[in-house]
């Protein structure tokens, strides 16, 4: 047997438990083979019980793991570090609880805090050089931490009771959909759920980063004043935050 | 050509979150640490930024746990780049990983599988460690794994396979005791042997860990002080070795750092009479 054919048995042993694999990699058929199978799907199941801690509070033991089984059993790993183990895990939820969209979305959060975490470093915009901007030409550089999607439950608030240990509230759908943003201040991940017009005023810095185009989307959307007014806002709140890190 | 890394003669601990308080505000008495290289080779955040922190107080061993050294389909390149950028920031005392593999065709099972002793596996592994080597721009080490089965179309033993992997490749050594004890009773192989087999000039860092015993078979789960077998074998390894760097690996069921203090410090009492008796002798 080759190197890459006993590789390749390998595989099949652990991914689907195939008896023959064994037989071939192992004909004595000793305990030692069982024990890859079961470290494989142990290590797995708990990477994503520590990826997940406020989802796996929230769905309860049982339904976890059997999430958890579905996802080993059709998503085998690929990637070079074991904690990308987790990163699609929203996707096998949303197939065996298609109609549980906090559960979605609960799970998009706990990933997007944990993308966040070690997302690449950047800096607070420093307060005294607002004042040379000319904002009819700026740009503003969002945070390379920044996450975001939009959202129909409460789900960030039933991620902050979890996670405070506080009394969860009931799951409800929100009353005009929203959306949901993750980053990172300093070392610090944040978590916060926005209307409809900053989520996607956000969205549109992703295409055009200009705080102009900006200012046009809000006036065109809210009128003259209340558009600029709340452009002026966003604008604050998301330098304050350190959601916008720079503007060139 | 590589040579083996220059010699460190310590004793340290891996870091392991539940201690980073201990290690950033109070002075740990260790001569070095190591860490999950993997667990640091992200873009930025906390991680890196302790890191940085724990290398201005002692010297850090990357040990990494998947390069797949043995993949029949190659290295990850990706992956060494990213090691090295680790390597380059924080100027570690050892880069190492193990003699195991865990990809195959884009498939990564993320656990350190057993390789097949054979000429075949040892061309193949003496190649990727000449590639990773040229690529982090320095020698590794390479560690012993435990395993739970043996391939029936071995050519030569473990030990003579690391022997000849470290002679070709001019890579070092990461010598884990426990792993030999584990491997050597799953196998019926004879441990002391295994020791005297391996090139000791070549041997740079050593591992001591527990394990659990499941039906017949002794699993290598890092969750449990080190056994006494374990610390007779070490302090056998130790007569027959130079200057190396010992250290306690601990990864589950983790205990206050004073209890890995204390037991660094036998580690540390069994050296230093290990020593004695090579002087008197
Ligand atoms: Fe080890």
């Amino acid at each position: 047997m080759t190197l890459a054919e006993l590789q390749r048995d390998f595989r099949v042993w652990l991914t689907h438990a195939s008896p023959e694999a064994a037989r071939r990699l192992d004909p004595r058929a000793g305990m030692g083979m069982t024990v890859y199978q079961n470290n494989y799907r142990a290590q797995l199941v708990g990477v994503l019980e520590a990826s997940y801690p406020q989802l796996h509070a929230w769905l309860g033991s049982s339904l976890f793991l059997e999430a958890a089984i579905r996802h080993i059993d059709s998503r085998p790993p690929h990637g070079w570090t074991l904690d990308a183990y987790g990163a699609d895990f929203e996707a096998t939820l949303s197939h065996m609880l298609p109609d549980n969209p906090d559960v979605h979305e609960l799970a998009w959060i706990e990933w997007s805090l944990s993308e966040s975490f070690v997302a690449p470093d950047a800096t607070m915009l420093a307060s005294d050089r607002l004042a040379e901007i000319d904002w009819d030409i700026a740009r503003l550089q969002l945070a390379p931490s920044l996450r975001q999607r939009s959202v129909t439950t409460n789900a960030s608030d039933l991620w902050s009771a979890l996670q405070q240990q506080t009394e969860v509230p009931e799951s409800e759908m929100l009353a005009t959909p929203g959306g949901v943003v993750t980053w990172r201040q300093g070392y610090t991940c944040q978590l916060k759920p926005i209307d409809a017009i900053e989520h996607e005023a956000l969205l549109s810095l992703r295409d055009d980063p200009r705080f102009s185009a900006l200012c046009d989307a809000l006036v065109a959307r809210l009128g003259e004043e209340a558009g600029i007014a709340r452009a002026g806002e966003l604008l604050a709140s998301w330098i304050s935050a350190g959601i916008v890190t720079d503007v060139d | 050509m590589f040579t083996p890394p220059p010699t460190f003669a310590g004793f340290g601990l891996g870091l392991r979150k539940e201690h980073y308080r201990d290690f950033l505000e109070t002075d740990v008495p260790v001569d070095f640490v190591e860490v999950i290289s993997e667990n640091f080779m992200v873009d930025g955040g906390q991680p890196r930024h302790i890191l940085r922190q724990v290398r201005e107080r002692h010297p850090v061993a990357l040990h990494g746990v998947s390069m797949s050294i043995g993949s029949a389909d190659g290295l990850d390149h990706a992956y060494l780049r990213r090691l090295r950028a680790l390597v380059d920031e924080i100027q570690p005392l050892f880069v190492s990983d193990h003699l195991s593999w865990s990809r195959v065709a884009g498939f990564n099972s993320h656990d350190l599988l057993p390789l097949p002793y054979t000429r075949e596996a040892l061309d193949l592994v003496c190649r990727h460690i000449d590639i990773a080597q040229e690529a982090l721009g320095r020698s590794m080490l390479f560690e012993n794994p435990s395993s739970y089965v043996a391939f029936a179309d071995a050519d030569m033993t473990e030990w003579e396979f690391l022997a000849a992997m470290s002679r070709r490749t001019g890579c070092g050594l990461l010598l884990d005791v426990n792993n030999v004890y584990v491997s050597s009773r799953n196998h019926g192989l004879d441990a002391q042997a295994f020791l005297r087999g391996l090139p000791a000039e070549r041997v740079r860092q050593i591992h001591l860990a527990g394990h659990t015993e499941v039906t017949d078979l002794l699993i290598d789960t890092h969750d449990q002080p080190v056994c006494d077998d374990v610390w007779s074998l070490y302090a056998q390894a130790m007569s027959l070795l130079g200057p190396v760097a010992s250290m306690i690996e601990r990864d589950d069921a983790i205990p206050p750092l004073a209890e890995l203090l204390d037991e660094l410090a036998i580690a540390r009492c069994i050296s230093e009479r290990a020593h004695d008796l090579r002087e008197a002798a």
